[in-house]
């Protein structure tokens, strides 16, 4: 019996749900991600003459970053990066999700329309990154974002404005954060930052010629807003009923409690690297190994950005705009960019000494505390599991819908976990887009240059 | 009015700018549980950005979409998880 009869809440399981058509496209160059490094990908590869696409999950193009037009940092630069993609002839796929690598040189992506396959020749990876979430009893209460999310957020309009903002955490993106947030109308009670001021010191200094700009911007800057920035200080506990009322905070030597709507706290970031271990590529110390002209272990596939070492816009439009020369053949042109990307990259360095995360932070986790927040899974649960993998199969942390991109970020932080490969789908994905995808990886062809 | 839409959100009509992100609307619906857990506590929004599927919902009858990245488009059917 097929056809629906009056009861309406028993669908009829034995008809396979309709599959939209797959639609096909071909170009020379495949970019993943319309961030900074991406959007400069394409447009270096599309002025070379290559056929371009560009993917992005987001209804928006420029990333995080350059997230709502007018009022996103970098404005001028966005804005010069933005027209120069307009006018590159590069193909843009906004709310395009990729998903799979089916065949060599074939990319499966999920459309708003359905599934789609594009056939590439040279792949530009410009995954970007996403903020590192430590848990911390009440971290799952609604009130505690990212701060990265929370100004991108609000920069779309999320109400902030006369709302008490305590910004707590790790990186260069906290005092931004806490700046835009500012602009848009949030009361900013406090900025944490948990490395101590010696290492900030060290940051400032080893950014060349003027020793203590940085430490200026940090802490002149935040007291001329009125806003108090504490390093050496990090969140315990986050307290509230239905949603966050107030957070604790340590020095380690003295605890208080400060009441605020929002707790805007991650510990720096995280490269989106998913998509580049589904390829194959070879990543080393959470980076995505790549030579000189940005191309990964595994050829044709380049890797730009925030997935080859946390540095920032500026570094990501270097690497970017070397890697889409390169992809479309120009290496020559790509070598005169060398000496840009080589002072961004040794600024990438710094941060990562500055922002090294005080092994105290693995206590903020109490046994109590979930872990995993797709599935309820606590610290207790996972922490008698040797690895990721036998946590995944004895207590489901990382097994629901954002496949423990947060979860598994956190265990190799408190465990000392290995990451581990990834399987496709890389994003959670409709059935329809999921038919005819084989159920292993492409063989791939290594890169006989090596990485470096 | 002609940049608004009307969408509907647990059943109440809501006249919002068209394209406007979803996640953002609900906030200044006054919407802080966009989903409860497997163990009933109330969730929102924590990475802002796709990554972490805390602020998915329902939107014209398929679950699990992440409201931050998804534009609201007129007659759009909208369910927080209660």
């Amino acid at each position: 019996m097929t056809e629906s009869g009056n009861n309406a809440a028993a669908p009829d399981v034995s008809a396979p749900p309709a599959v939209p058509e797959t639609r096909r496209m071909d170009c020379d160059v495949l970019v993943v991600g319309a961030g900074p490094a991406g959007l400069a990908a394409a447009c270096a590869a599309a002025e070379s003459g290559a056929r371009v696409v560009v993917l992005d999950q987001s209804p928006w193009a420029g990333g995080q970053i350059w997230r709502g037009e007018e009022s996103a940092p970098g404005g001028s630069q966005q804005r010069a990066w933005r027209r120069r993609f307009r006018e590159s002839g590069a193909r843009l796929c906004l709310r395009t999700t990729a998903l799979a690598a089916p065949r060599r040189n074939v990319l499966l992506a999920e459309a708003p329309d359905g599934p789609l396959e594009i056939d590439w020749r040279s792949l530009v990876l410009a995954t970007g990154a996403r903020e590192l979430f430590l848990p911390f009893p009440g971290w799952t209460l609604p009130g505690v974002l990212g701060p990265g999310g929370l100004h991108a957020m609000a920069r779309s309009g999320w109400p902030v404005a006369g709302r008490k903002v305590v910004v707590a955490g790790s990186g260069p993106l906290l005092l931004a954060a806490a700046h835009g947030l500012k602009a848009h109308g949030a009361r900013i009670r406090l900025i944490a930052e948990q490395a101590p001021w010696r290492r900030l010191l060290g940051f400032g200094a080893s950014l060349g010629r003027h020793p203590g700009k940085l430490l200026q911007g940090l802490s002149l800057g935040s007291g001329l807003w009125g806003a108090p920035y504490r390093a050496g200080a990090w969140p315990v506990r986050a307290q509230g009923a239905d949603r966050l009322e107030s957070v604790t905070l340590t020095t380690g030597a003295r605890s208080w409690t400060e009441p605020c709507d929002y707790l805007a706290c991650a510990f720096h970031l995280e490269p989106n690297l998913e998509l580049p271990l589904l390829l194959g590529c070879r990543v080393e110390e959470d980076r995505v190994r790549v030579d000189s002209f940005q191309e990964t272990s595994v050829v044709g596939v380049f890797c730009a950005g925030e997935p080859t070492g946390i540095g920032g816009a500026d570094c990501a439009l270097a690497e970017g705009e070397i890697a889409g020369l390169a992809a479309a053949e120009r290496r020559d042109q790509a070598k005169a960019l060398f000496g840009r990307r080589a002072a961004w990259t040794r600024f990438r360095d710094s941060l990562r000494v500055a922002f090294a995360l005080r092994p105290e932070l693995r206590l903020i986790t109490t046994p109590e505390t979930i872990v995993c927040r797709c599935e309820d899974v606590t610290r207790r649960d996972m922490e008698s599991q040797d690895h990721w993998r036998a946590a995944k199969l004895q207590a489901r942390c990382g097994m629901g819908a954002c496949q423990g991109r947060v979860c598994g970020a956190a265990a190799r932080f408190l465990f000392g976990w290995e990451r581990e490969g990834t399987r496709p789908p890389v994003f959670p994905a409709s059935v329809g887009s999921l038919a005819g995808l084989p159920h292993t990886n492409p063989t791939v062809r290594p890169n006989p240059q090596g990485c470096p | 009015m002609g940049d608004h839409v009307t969408i509907s959100v647990n059943g109440r009509p809501l006249t919002v700018p068209a394209g406007a992100l979803l996640s953002v609307v609900l906030a200044q619906a006054g919407i802080t549980r966009f989903r409860r857990s497997v163990h009933g506590e109330a969730r929102g929004p924590l990475c802002g950005m796709g990554v972490c599927f805390e602020c998915r919902v329902c939107v014209n009858g398929q679950p699990h979409c992440r409201s931050c990245l998804t534009l609201c488009e007129p007659g759009m059917e909208v369910c927080t998880d209660d």
